[in-house]
């Protein structure tokens, strides 16, 4: 528990440096030691230590001050606790005045630094906890790309954050640019796992053997190139969430050693001979079906009912249209941020189109044409002119099929469409059929329609 | 790599190397021995002070290790410190073979009180546990009553019991049986 919190102790003196790294290493904590001020300054650019011990009087330029002074700049919430052999009441202000927690004088009672290490440290706790709590707030926030007025959405996210505590296995389902991937970010930070590493894997981007050393990780020599031990992202996401995308994509080989990590949260590395236990908890992802694909014989079925614990299902985006406007609006505030470029929000009949085409690439695809739209636009307003391309893919994206029905069946729907379309009013409609009012008044009459 | 080692450093009643050659062997999966008494190593004496210095003490016996030692446990009368703290009841190698624990603030005397080898021996035994315990990689055990339990003043020794706590005692056993290849 204690080795979350690295202590750095700074001094010239190596039987000062580790006697005391020796006291506190009974402790629990990690303690690397530094023999000056500038070996110091390395160190703490690669760790964030929570407590640094640093001598005052240190020879070869650097001493206590300053090197606090210069670890300060670079963390600004670094504890140094400032040590002195000979106290002086200039030194003490000194060092309080340029941002030191403690003062001490050595040699120092045992309990006096066990309780002012206890003391700091409990402070560092809060400190984390509450930049925890702010990035969930955040992150929260930030997901209003999966907050959605659809029913469905949000008993998704709700199951999210009922399942996000748990270590059972996740599968998420939905077509491609159904925000699979966020879903699963929601899960796991949301979770108690929140603070640990969120490591994602694209299955299906990589070939069997690469897909292989990028899971588990691979030892020196264990193919041509690799160079040095690596550690595969399995390691990487211990303590914290995998995330496996595509899942339905990998190899019969793969999906062996897969199930094996997945049983006994364990792996070998490439080439390895040692056992590597790791605790990650899986979500995978896939736009496949799953259920139908072991039928075919190409997923293990051991291996699908290992990932299909809990199972989240995300309709595609043409199955919520109510979540267009929602989305387009919020896509147009942001990108537009992004990109620098000031739009006011998006015209109605730019809206209908919108919420009209279908989406095959979904929410995805929702904000590449947004993104391009604003490119493009050249006044503060998205129009329906923005999104001319898309209308054309909106025809050819699904040509009318002409129903196999009565000509007169075929009127009566095309006069049904046309006053749908505005609102009742039988001059637009007439109009829009190419008809005179009083045509269309004997029309409703005798296909019986009411207005 | 199977004995355990005791040695005074300096003079130590023969009374007490008994107290915890007996405490040894019905703690540790090791025949316990006795090494010839080792001199305070040269130097270690800080005058300003008035202490000796764990780190010189700690040293010299690491030096006369035997090659068959699983562990070496220094005792001895000086009282000890490191340049950072005031005193140490004793130190050990986190993980490593050898351990030293200090007499001189674990007898009532040095507080000003008469004698009394009952409560010696318990402390001395306690503290031996705690070495030897940090020798076998347990780091500090927040339940007070635990052998493992950091005492930064003798109360806190008394507070102890001769004993590890279940936590503790468990992980001892497993790194013993790592340490002895096999069960214990």
């Amino acid at each position: 528990m204690k080795g979350v919190w690295p202590i750095l102790i700074v001094d010239d003196e190596e039987v000062m440096c580790e006697s005391m790294a020796a006291w506190l290493r009974e402790d629990g904590y990690r303690v690397d030691t530094a023999a000056n001020g500038r070996k110091a300054l390395e160190f703490a650019q690669s760790t964030d230590y929570a407590i640094y011990f640093v001598d005052l009087k240190m020879p070869g330029g650097m001493d206590g001050i300053e090197t606090m002074i210069e670890i300060r700049r670079l963390r600004a919430d670094a504890a140094i606790i400032i040590i002195t052999a000979y106290a002086t009441v200039d030194t003490a202000i000194q060092a309080m005045k340029e941002g030191a927690q403690e003062y001490i004088v050595k040699p120092c009672n045992p309990q006096e630094i066990s309780l002012l290490v206890s003391r700091i440290l409990k402070l560092k706790k809060l400190q984390r906890e509450n930049a925890i709590l702010r990035k969930k707030i955040t992150r929260q926030y930030r997901h209003s790309d999966v907050v959605s007025k659809n029913p469905r959405m949000e008993e998704i996210l709700a199951l999210a954050r009922e399942v996000a505590s748990l270590r059972s296995t996740v599968l998420i389902r939905g077509e491609s640019g159904t925000g699979k991937e966020l879903v699963a970010r929601a899960i796991h930070y949301s979770g108690d796992r929140a603070d640990k590493p969120f490591i994602t894997v694209s299955c299906a981007a990589l070939s069997e053997t690469l897909l292989e050393s990028e899971l588990f990780g691979y030892e020196k020599g264990a193919f041509t190139g690799a160079g040095a031990q690596t550690k595969g992202k399995f390691e990487l996401a211990n303590s914290g969430t995998i995330f496996l995308d595509e899942i339905g994509d990998i190899s019969p080989k793969l999906q062996a050693d897969l199930l094996r990590v997945l049983q006994e949260r364990r792996f070998y590395r490439v080439g390895g001979g040692e056992e590597i236990q790791v605790d990650a908890r899986v979500i995978t992802a896939t736009n496949k079906d799953l259920a139908d694909e072991v039928q075919q014989g190409r997923f293990r079925d051991d291996l699908y009912y290992r990932v299909n614990v809990i199972e989240i299902r995300i309709p595609p985006l043409r199955e919520r249209r109510e979540d267009i406007p929602l989305l387009a609006e919020h896509f147009v505030e942001r990108i537009g941020h992004e990109l620098g470029k000031d739009i006011g929000g998006i015209s109605e009949d730019a809206l209908k189109l919108l919420i009209e085409y279908d989406w095959p690439g979904n929410v995805r695809e929702l904000q590449n044409v947004i993104e391009r739209a604003i490119v493009t636009c050249h006044n503060g307003m998205l129009g329906e002119c923005d999104f001319a391309w898309l209308e054309q893919r909106l025809g050819a994206h699904e040509p009318w099929k002409v129903p196999d029905v009565p000509l007169s069946e075929l009127e009566r729907q095309a006069i049904i469409a046309a006053l749908e379309r505005k609102q009742g009013n039988v001059k637009e409609a007439a109009a829009a059929l190419g008809i005179d009012r009083s045509t269309l008044y004997d029309k409703l009459k005798r296909y019986e329609i009411a207005r | 790599m199977n004995n355990l080692y005791i040695v005074a450093v300096g003079s130590v009643a023969s009374e007490v190397m008994d107290w915890l050659d007996s405490a040894a062997a019905e703690w540790f999966p090791f025949p316990v021995r006795r090494l010839p008494s080792l001199a305070i190593p040269e130097g270690s004496y800080d005058a300003a002070r008035q202490q000796y210095q764990s780190v010189a003490v700690m040293k010299a016996l690491a030096q006369t290790a035997p090659r068959d030692a699983a562990r070496l446990l220094g005792v001895t009368e000086v009282d000890l410190s490191i340049p950072m703290l005031t005193f140490l009841f004793g130190q050990a190698q986190l993980g490593g073979p050898v351990a030293v624990v200090s007499l001189c603030r674990l007898r009532q005397e040095f507080y000003g009180l008469p004698a009394d080898d009952g409560l010696l021996r318990e402390r001395t035994i306690k503290e031996m546990l705690h070495e030897l315990g940090h020798t076998f990689g347990l780091t500090h055990c927040s339940e007070p009553q635990c052998a493992m339990s950091l005492a930064t003043h003798v109360d806190r020794v008394d507070a102890k019991r001769e004993r590890y706590c279940a936590r503790c005692g468990t992980q001892l056993a497993h790194r013993l049986g790592a340490t002895n290849g096999g069960s214990i």
